[in-house]
């Protein structure tokens, strides 16, 4: 597609960012902020969600066990959303635009509902792609959370640094990925 | 200060993905269909110069081991991959360059990531339960690399060999691979 990077100066700028992240500040991830996106609406509908807790390690808790596991790291990011984080995957929103707007590759209008593979395979109906993500959206959120990490930080981040558990993510997501992808469009 | 690196590095994130082409479902599709293998020699192009550079840098002193943060291994790990996976393969993104097509005006990026919250609400509501099934007990050493990294909070599984050599040999089999694989398969 026009605007795309090959491969090599592609995977030269991907790598140099998640190098720099690293060197700066920590390894890039991305799920857990959905998390933290859940946590805050929950918290503005019912406010004892999170509580200040002087006793936790982060100074909050929850009575809500995965929002107050590890010290009530969560609790603390939903109560502080302005926190790198959260900031970050924020932003992934700004410089995809930016990239869009300086002759970054540019999908049709057919293609912002759809891509041609999906559309090719189940037709043009926008509420049969609407659903699809939907569903993928729901899966690879549940999963990236019991793994306790996404094709970013267990991945990306992971494997940079020689983590096993990178290893045995990108495995598991490629085994079931790969067939389900040719079962579901087929390889023409 | 932290504010201002997550808005450097969140934008040039983003600014990346989209212009490698993974904020675009067709690619991702048509890398795990195994029919075109731009991204996928991308990714490992990308792990590699990372891996090999940030190993380089701990060994020169320059970037401090303190800031990896090396996730543990568990069956969770596996059992979760399997899950995202399907759903990578149904919805054509992944939690980042879901995030990144919102800032590409595509409107199914919109559905996955409120999919996503979805996801994600639910695992909020089972954690208790997935948690008492020793799912996320730690396997293989729990937090381990394969490489020495200098942290000695990560158990190390080959630790005869300086890390910056075994991260090295990793990352030349990568570019290796990201270099020989062909760009797309024909029918």
């Amino acid at each position: 597609m026009t605007g795309q990077l090959n491969w090599f100066w592609g995977g030269l700028a991907l790598g140099i960012v998640f190098l720099l992240a690293v060197w700066v500040v920590k390894p890039i991830g991305v799920s857990t902020q959905f998390v933290i996106l859940d946590g805050i609406v929950m918290s503005k509908i019912r406010p004892e969600v999170i509580q200040e807790n002087p006793d936790a390690k982060s100074g909050y808790s929850s009575p809500i066990s995965y929002l107050d596991k590890s010290g009530g790291k969560y609790a603390e990011s939903i109560a502080n959303p302005m926190n790198y984080g959260f900031v970050f995957v924020i932003f992934i929103i700004l410089g995809a635009l930016l990239s869009a707007i300086t002759k970054g590759p540019a999908p049709t209008r057919e293609d912002r509902t759809a891509p041609l593979v999906f559309r090719n395979r189940f037709g043009d109906s926008a509420g049969k792609r609407y659903l699809a993500a939907f569903i993928g959206g729901g899966l690879v959120l549940f999963g990236a959370r019991v793994a306790g990490g996404c094709t970013s930080g267990h991945m990306m981040s992971g494997m940079m640094q020689t983590s096993t558990s990178g290893y045995l993510f990108a495995m598991a997501a490629f085994a079931v990925a790969v067939p389900v992808a040719i079962l579901m469009y087929g390889r023409k | 200060m932290n504010i201002i690196y997550a808005i450097i590095f969140g934008t040039l994130f983003g600014f990346v993905l989209h212009r490698v082409g993974a904020s675009n479902p067709q690619m991702i599709i048509d890398m795990l269909r195994l029919k075109d293998f731009h991204l996928m020699k991308a990714i490992l192009f990308g792990i590699a110069v990372a891996s090999s550079l940030l190993f380089i840098g701990m060994a020169a002193g320059i970037i401090p081991p303190s800031h990896l943060s090396v996730k543990a291994s568990e069956w969770g790990v596996i059992v979760g991959g399997l899950i995202l996976g399907l759903g990578w393969a149904v919805g054509g993104y992944c939690p980042g360059t879901g995030v990144a097509a919102l800032g590409d005006g595509r409107k199914d990026a919109v559905f996955f990531v409120i999919g996503g919250l979805v996801g994600a609400f639910m695992y909020i509501l089972v954690y208790g339960r997935v948690k008492a099934t020793g799912l996320l007990e730690s396997i293989i050493g729990g937090k381990s690399t394969l490489a020495v990294t200098g942290n000695s909070s990560y158990p190390v599984l080959i630790d005869s060999i300086p890390g910056v050599w075994v991260a090295i040999v990793i990352a030349v089999v990568f570019a290796l691979i990201a270099w020989g694989l062909p760009k797309s398969t024909s029918e």
